[in-house]
């Protein structure tokens, strides 16, 4: 057997572009320099997402519009049935339901789509190192150029009833952050446990149904009179309304920022103590 | 860019270190949730029994060196672990045991189709494709006029991909994957499907930059093209280095074993 070519000895003094070894144990570092140099490749993700789009709505006359429409029709629908139905004012009912449906989607394509972020990228995965965290940063670019379609409808809506939520509106803005980097974050854990578990993205859609019935998004938790907790405890709830109260012209309660910051901590140090344990291992799981 | 990192001329560009890969088997029933979870609830040790888990090794004790100006082939039978290897070049399977050095830019070619919108134009594709391989856009343009020469398509590049033929898509590729004198060029063996006068201008590219200081690694089947293309050569053998050295001798004892 022919030994490989002498090394020379100078080689190890510069260091290499790439360094890999088995059982790395600067884990945590390689997880965070994966997030930094992902962020770093800005253009790449960004034409990735506008691609995305793009190629789902190509040919067709509405494009991305096309969600606009049936989520316009939804609003309209079912605020006009929903207001009869609970007694509520329409011109009350409808800006709450718009909002509130939004937000909902967004969250909700974000949570059942999530489990697609690896396995549908297998192509790029097994054919060029790039930091994974790319994926995570297309994902929710595309899902803010959806939201940016839809949020028309809710303009509309506050032009149709003479609605100005005033400067409270601007809390919406950290509020979307938050949500948005809940979202990232969710991306990546299931992103990465649906790679491994096949069956997790199937157990997610049926979860999601519920959350939606159980969420006060067609209804005001108002409607459940002496048993309001049963949306308080309801993290979605707090989640939706840390957007939705200052989209309608009111401040968030305490309890609700609490809450969305004690899930942030939470769903950060699960997903990336999940993404420093397991991020070597995506190439082969999908 | 390649300013600040000086090609260091007699340098190692590629060291693998005793690098070993595995596959966990997962299919069917392994991959779902439920088993894993039965598992642990019977005390099985999933995950830390390698006796538990069907595991394919694809690359075992693998410690090779390629200095600046190789041009390496690999060879051996279907499922001999060529595929594998250039993906632990490529950094994309990062090794289960033993450690991999790479010095400089790595362009892999594993895919005519990468990142391939078959509905963009040829010019755009060949943006998103250096956004992939890390080529900024004022670096691109630069080079915009040179690639689309090297392509030879003309004014199909204003047409969207769809309409190419697979031998267009590869030239496409090779342009854009070479036009920036790749440091460490790694590419699967599709590259032969070209036309005679694509292959020859093809190689007459690398020969370019791999004087300069690169190193390029193919994995073929096509003995005579590993012959013409490359002066070492790596024959492997159930993920095991079995011969590595000038290209003649491999080839020869390759065709021995074969034949034998």
């Amino acid at each position: 057997m022919t030994m490989t070519s002498p090394a020379p000895a100078h080689a190890a003094a510069k260091m290499p572009d790439l360094a890999l070894r088995g059982r790395d144990p600067h884990k945590l570092q390689l997880a965070f320099a994966d997030i930094g140099r992902g962020w770093a490749m800005w253009r790449l993700w960004i034409q990735l997402g506008w691609n995305d789009i793009l190629q789902r709505y190509r040919r067709s006359m509405l494009g991305p519009f096309w969600l606009t429409a049936s989520t316009a029709i939804m609003v309209g629908a079912l605020g006009f049935v929903y207001s009869k139905l609970f007694n509520i004012a329409i011109d009350e009912f409808i800006p709450f339901l718009c909002a509130g449906l939004l937000i909902w989607n967004l969250i909700s394509s974000i949570i059942t789509e999530s489990g697609a972020l690896f396995t549908g990228s297998e192509s790029y995965i097994k054919q060029v190192r790039l930091p994974y965290s790319v994926y995570v940063y297309r994902f929710i670019w595309s899902k803010i150029i959806i939201f940016a379609h839809n949020v028309v409808i809710y303009f509309a809506v506050l032009l149709y009833f003479q609605i100005s939520p005033g400067w409270n509106a601007l809390l919406a803005i950290p509020g979307f952050a938050l949500l948005l980097l809940n979202g990232a974050l969710t991306t990546l854990f299931v992103g990465m446990i649906s790679a491994r578990f096949r069956d997790i993205p199937q157990i997610i859609a049926s979860f999601i149904q519920i959350v939606f019935f159980v969420t006060p998004i067609m209804w005001k938790p108002e409607v459940l009179r002496n048993h309001v907790y049963i949306a308080a405890v309801n993290p979605f709830q707090h989640l939706i309304e840390i957007v939705r109260g200052p989209m309608l012209g009111t401040v968030p309660s305490e309890l609700s920022y609490a809450v969305v910051l004690g899930i942030t901590v939470l769903n950060m140090v699960l997903a990336i103590a999940f993404f420093a344990r397991f991020r070597a291992r995506i190439s082969y799981w999908i | 860019m390649t300013d600040t990192r000086e090609p260091d001329r007699a340098g190692t560009a590629v060291h693998l270190e005793n690098v070993s890969v595995s596959f966990p088997l997962y299919h069917g029933g392994s991959r779902s949730l439920k088993k894993s979870l039965l598992y642990r609830g019977s005390g099985g040790r999933i995950g830390t029994d390698a006796s538990h888990r069907i595991v394919v090794e694809a690359l075992r004790e693998i410690n090779l060196s390629l200095q600046t100006g190789d041009r390496l082939a690999l060879i051996g039978s279907n499922g001999a672990g060529k595929t594998t290897l250039l993906r632990v070049m490529a950094g994309i399977y990062e090794p289960t045991v033993g450690k991999v050095g790479i010095h400089g830019r790595i362009s892999p070619m594993f895919d005519i189709n990468l990142g391939i919108d078959q509905e963009l134009t040829g010019y755009d594709n060949i943006r998103l494709r250096a956004l992939i391989l890390g080529i900024t856009p004022t670096q691109l343009e630069e080079k915009l006029p040179e690639i689309a020469e090297f392509t030879g398509l003309h004014e199909y590049l204003d047409m969207p991909v769809r309409t190419y033929s697979a031998g267009m898509m590869l030239r496409l590729t090779f342009a854009v994957a070479t036009c920036f004198e790749p440091e460490v060029l790694l590419m699967d063996e599709w590259i032969v499907a070209g036309d005679a006068s694509f292959i020859s201008r093809a190689r007459q590219r690398i020969s370019t930059f791999i004087d300069k200081a690169s190193v390029m690694v193919l994995a073929s089947h096509d003995l005579a093209t590993c012959q013409q293309w490359c002066n070492k050569g790596l024959w492997l053998d159930q993920g095991r280095i079995k011969q590595f050295g000038p290209i003649d001798e491999v080839i020869h004892a390759y065709q021995a074993s074969v034949t034998a």
